[in-house]
């Protein structure tokens, strides 16, 4: 399995000026991360500078632009300003700080640049990049890369993470892949692709049945249902090593969940003729019963700190969203509108839980915050059916799928429900996406 | 003398003459006789074969009444294994049918497993696999537990009836498998189901 294999890229931080070198993101508030999706910052990323001006490396200048522009603009927080009516041309002007005119890039509207200056020869490349605030009139990061020309996508996300984690303080989602279910084979297959689409990949091949995607926290296991042994079972594989475990139980055993830092999961088996959620050993034997009320309990969500899950009962008489604590068992249920809630899906920082919910008879997305447990509703029911949202690792964004295009397909949107779009084109239909956790092509 | 020879002469030629009138006659009677036999009375020489024919018509006779009555019993069989394929094929088509979110067996659903739980004692060497199915409108996981719930409620009742619990397993597909690709309630009735294969 190729799918992970790990590029070496040669760094160097060739330079953080006085001022910036010991400037924190802390400093930074470009980006507000109470509601960062209603003012997009905008920012000029002008094509790359051309050191030799070679065909290849003019193209390889154009290509990285491209990327950067769309990588930045994926995370909701940027617009993207068009080039056409740029005012200055880093490729004749230059690209250090001290080389650009500000004011030509604050009079077309840019609050942050994006220079970079490339060289290649034969299949190296050296490529060079600044975060600029034009305002400021100053670096806020530079960076330097060397490495094969095959490592250009890697080296444009690992700058783009460290643009995010200057303006928000936190790391951002460029290094973290999406799981998610295909027909195209025409069976159910689990397929990863990267945080954007791109490079979808099929991962099972079951020839059957394969559902519920499931990222260790640490982004070296994967478990999953499938029916290859002829019913529902766990699977439990490890992403890069030939090896793995079933959950051999009797009866089924669905939608797993890793708890964070732990190698344990969470899953419902109905072994006991009552489906109800188990904790597991990574290994696949079971520590111990998690709910015991009679009924249905599934899709188990860990809460990040991991002291709490939530999941899906029908306890009520309808599926509504439960959270039960591990130390004390104390279950509270979270939502009390509508008649059917599932698919609870824990947010990165805690403070909110997204979910399915049934309007006339189609699931929409909605997000509940556990302080004031007021429901908001993000995908609008002339929409299509939308469902089995699933949070980025930074909490900013959130994938889910949606037949708003007729078959069901795998679209995303920021964590308030703006700038919902398509994450891939894939033959078939594609369902139940999962986030993983970052750092993945590290 | 010479008169007495010319009398034999006349008579040689007159005798034969007559012998030959005779023998026309008698020839043509016996014609007569002969297109007239078998609306009579059969002549001896020709009864015989005849009587061989009338036991060779019995005997096929028979075999015919043979065939037919095998014909019949086949016939019968025939029709007794397309009554037992049809009840086969109707105790694997008959669907339980359920309410949205339901795993509850209204009386129509308690109905068709009375019938199914007949074939099941009619049929005592037959295993089966009960299915537990839901439409499309849930969510996988909450769906295929509910199928599973579903095939559950079904076992349960039919072991109530006397069917052993042995030769009943259980497996839910929740949304995963309709039978009516549709997205209308009509479609979506005929997919709330519990299914029934035959081993």
């Amino acid at each position: 399995m190729t799918k992970f294999s790990v590029v070496a890229i040669s760094m160097l931080i060739f330079w953080m000026t006085a001022g910036a070198a010991a400037a924190g993101p802390a400093e930074f508030s470009y980006i507000e991360i109470s509601n960062p999706f209603l003012r997009k910052i905008p920012i000029a990323i002008p094509l790359f500078k051309s050191t030799t001006q070679s065909p290849q490396e003019i193209q390889t200048a154009r290509e990285c632009a491209d990327m950067l522009s769309e990588s930045l603009e994926f995370t909701g927080y940027f617009k993207i300003l068009d080039r056409a009516a740029f005012l200055e041309d880093p490729q004749k002007t230059g690209i250090v700080a001290s080389a650009i005119k500000y004011r030509n890039w604050t009079a077309v509207g840019a609050e942050l640049l994006v220079t970079g200056g490339i060289f290649v020869k034969d299949d190296f490349m050296e490529i060079e990049l600044r975060l600029l605030d034009t305002f400021k009139e100053k670096l806020i990061y530079g960076k330097k890369y060397k490495a094969s020309l095959k490592a250009q996508r890697q080296i444009i996300l690992r700058f783009c993470d460290e643009v995010i984690f200057m303006l928000t303080g936190n790391r951002g989602i460029f290094e973290s892949k999406i799981a998610f279910v295909s027909t195209g084979t025409g069976n159910k297959e689990i397929y990863i692709c990267d945080f954007d689409g791109h490079n979808p990949q099929q991962y099972t091949h079951d020839k059957s049945i394969s559902l519920f995607p499931a990222w260790s926290s640490d982004g070296q296991w994967m478990a999953y249902t499938s029916y290859s042994r002829g019913k529902p079972d766990i699977f439990i594989h490890h992403l890069h090593e030939r090896r793995g475990v079933i959950v051999n139980k009797k009866g089924l055993g669905i939608a797993p969940s890793w708890m964070p830092g732990k190698f344990q999961l969470a899953a419902t088996l109905s072994y006991s003729g009552d489906q109800e959620i188990y904790l597991l050993t990574g290994d696949g034997k079971i520590i111990k019963r998690l709910t015991n009320s009679r009924g249905i309990d599934v899709e188990p969500n860990w809460s990040p700190d991991g002291k709490r899950f939530a999941f899906t009962s029908k306890r009520s008489g309808t599926p509504q969203i439960y959270i039960k604590e591990i130390d004390t068992n104390r279950v509270e249920r979270l939502t009390y509108e509508g008649r059917y809630n599932t698919q609870p899906c824990w947010s990165p920082k805690g403070d909110r839980i997204a979910y399915s919910g049934m309007n006339n008879g189609q699931n929409q997305i909605f997000t509940i915050d556990l302080d004031r447990k007021s429901p908001v509703q993000l995908t609008t029911d002339d929409q299509g059916d939308n469902e089995a949202p699933s949070w980025s690792p930074d909490g900013s964004l959130i994938v889910f799928s949606t037949t708003r295009e007729g078959p069901s397909r795998i679209y995303v949107m920021t964590a308030y429900g703006t700038d919902q779009r398509r994450l891939l084109a894939l033959p078939g239909e594609q369902t139940t996406p999962r986030w993983s956790p970052s750092g993945l092509s590290n | 003398m010479r008169k007495r020879t010319w009398i034999c002469l006349a008579l040689i030629m007159v005798i034969p003459g007559l012998l030959l009138t005779v023998s026309c006659a008698k020839k043509a009677v016996q014609t007569e006789e002969v297109v007239e036999q078998p609306e009579e009375q059969p002549p001896a020489e020709e009864a015989q074969p005849e009587m061989d024919q009338q036991a060779e018509e019995a005997k096929r006779q028979a075999q015919m009444e043979e065939q037919q009555r095998l014909e019949e019993e086949r016939l019968a069989a025939e029709q007794a294994q397309r009554e037992a394929m049809m009840a086969r094929n109707m105790f694997m088509s008959d669907d339980i049918h359920f309410d949205f979110d339901s795993a509850v067996l209204v009386p129509a659903a308690q109905e068709i497993l009375q019938s199914k739980a007949t074939w099941l004692q009619d049929n005592p060497d037959n295993t089966v696999i009960i299915e537990g199915h839901c439409d499309e409108r849930g969510t996988n996981a909450y769906n295929l537990a509910l199928g599973d719930r579903r095939a559950e409620a079904v076992k349960a009742f039919l072991e109530d009836l006397g069917i052993a619990a042995s030769r009943m397993t259980t497996i839910s597909y929740g949304e995963e498998k309709p039978v009516d690709p549709g997205h209308n309630e009509e479609a979506w009735a005929k997919n709330r189901r519990a299914h029934f294969v035959i081993e």
